[in-house]
């Protein structure tokens, strides 16, 4: 989105709630990023909460007994590691960017 | 207490905002709108969090936000809830809107003060929201009335001549307290589903609540970003800042009093206090122990505990 000033709103009101959105945050991100073991997580939606970039997503994905899962948003992920960090059970992995995940 | 599971879906606060990895004060924001009741306008002064979430043509906020001056969020928030009344009575609108107050610590404790004090005192129905990274970081971490003792700045450099910033923090909730404001609490980011809640209390207070949140800086005090909410719990349980309410004017620890863990292993993590902990700053070092003693048991005293 590049706007000349021609097309600049008045008083420089953004009108389109949560447009950073479509800002890439994911190119911060220095050799790590976080990796989710769907298997070892318990669901606790920790991590989902303290994601300062809102980056782990709740999908509505069945997984085993659970109704959700948890996906990791790679465009806005900034790599912190504060979800690793925090986790209780140690499911989020921080791992090589190179890493390819499925 | 809502477990974090429980939880609205709802994302008010956008990804792709361009406060650092692992930022403090973007979290105290995000969790602070997991607590909205219903429509509610922000209105944020100059700061990190203003600056970073709004830079042109994007905003990352999906409710009507308002940039105020860095000196005058609690004014204009105040002229707001005269503006929706007036509203109402013309019958151009109809409902409730929730208004939310938010400035940093610099904002907040030194240039805004004056128009909190102002909020406070004409009993407007608004939250204010302080989050607290314990220095003016946007502008490149100079010290506030909320940095706490000992902690080295730009503008309070650790060495020969002083050991870091001079004389404590400001005590804020008290400040606010005093002005017989019916909710006012302190929290932390690493306690979340408690600093929710407290959010969520001030907005249903009808009249002025404030919530002063600590919100860790991995830039400004030099720590690991993975750290952030690690640091806001170890704030909490080293007693540098203790969580409590005060609620009609009196005083309800947060937590269950309990031994204290030796605030070194705070400083330690972060390298705005690394200095506190050579041999040469050990006097410093005891006079901050105290003091964090000191005023954990006043405010336990205020709240009728005893000391564990
Ligand atoms: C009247 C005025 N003085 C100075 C500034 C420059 N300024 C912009 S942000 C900022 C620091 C804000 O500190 P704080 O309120 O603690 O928020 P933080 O940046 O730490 O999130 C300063 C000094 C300004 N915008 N307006
Ligand atoms: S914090 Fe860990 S256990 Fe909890 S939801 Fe996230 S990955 Fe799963
Ligand atoms: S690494 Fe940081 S930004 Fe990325 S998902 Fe985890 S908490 Fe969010
Ligand atoms: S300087 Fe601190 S408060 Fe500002 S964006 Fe960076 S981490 Fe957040
Ligand atoms: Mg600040």
């Amino acid at each position: 989105m590049k706007l000349g000033w021609r097309e600049m709103p008045i008083a420089g009101v953004m009108f389109q709630p949560g447009s950073s959105a479509e800002y890439k945050t994911g190119d911060w991100r220095i050799e790590k990023k976080p990796l989710i073991d769907q298997e070892r997580c318990i669901r606790c939606m920790i991590c989902w909460l303290i994601c300062p970039d809102v980056a782990i997503e709740r999908v509505q994905k069945p997984y085993k007994n659970y109704q959700e899962s948890l996906k990791e948003d790679y465009y806005h992920c900034k790599g912190c590691g504060i979800c690793a960090a925090e986790c209780p059970v140690d499911a989020i992995e921080m791992v090589e960017e190179s890493r390819v995940v499925p | 207490m809502v477990a974090p599971k429980d939880l609205p879906l709802q994302e008010l606060y956008a990804p792709g905002h361009r406060l650092c990895a692992g930022c403090g004060p973007s979290i105290s924001v995000r969790m602070a709108l997991k607590a909205a009741r219903g429509p509610t306008v922000v209105v944020n002064s100059t700061g990190c969090v203003e600056v970073s979430t709004t830079i042109f043509p994007y905003t990352a906020w999906r409710i009507p936000w308002v940039h105020a001056l860095f000196e005058n969020t609690p004014a204009v928030a105040s002229g707001l809830e005269y503006a929706y009344e007036a509203l109402e009575k013309r019958g151009a609108r109809k409902g409730k809107v929730d208004i939310i107050a938010l400035g940093g610590d610099g904002g907040t404790f030194d240039i805004g003060i004056q128009a909190l004090s102002g909020m406070l005192e004409r009993g407007h129905d608004i939250v204010y929201i302080c989050y607290d990274n314990e220095a003016y970081m946007n502008t490149g971490i100079q010290r506030s009335g909320a940095t706490p003792r000992g902690a080295a700045t730009t503008t309070s450099p650790a060495g020969k001549v002083i050991p870091g910033k001079r004389g404590g923090k400001k005590d804020l909730a008290a400040i606010c307290a005093g002005h017989g404001i019916k909710y006012t609490a302190t929290a932390s980011i690493g306690f979340f589903t408690d600093y929710i809640d407290k959010v969520r209390k001030a907005i249903e207070v009808d009249g002025p609540a404030v919530v002063h949140v600590l919100a860790p800086c991995p830039l400004g005090w030099r720590s690991s970003p993975a750290d952030t909410i690690k640091l806001a719990k170890m704030a909490v349980q080293t007693g540098i800042f203790p969580i409590y309410e005060v609620v009609d004017g009196k005083y309800r620890m947060s937590l269950k009093p309990g031994k204290l863990l030796p605030v070194e292993e705070y400083f330690k993590l972060q390298g705005r206090f690394s200095h506190l902990l050579r041999p040469e700053f050990k006097e410093e070092l005891e006079e901050i122990n105290r003091e964090i003693e000191g005023n954990y048991r006043r405010i336990l005293g205020l709240a009728g505990e005893q000391v564990a």
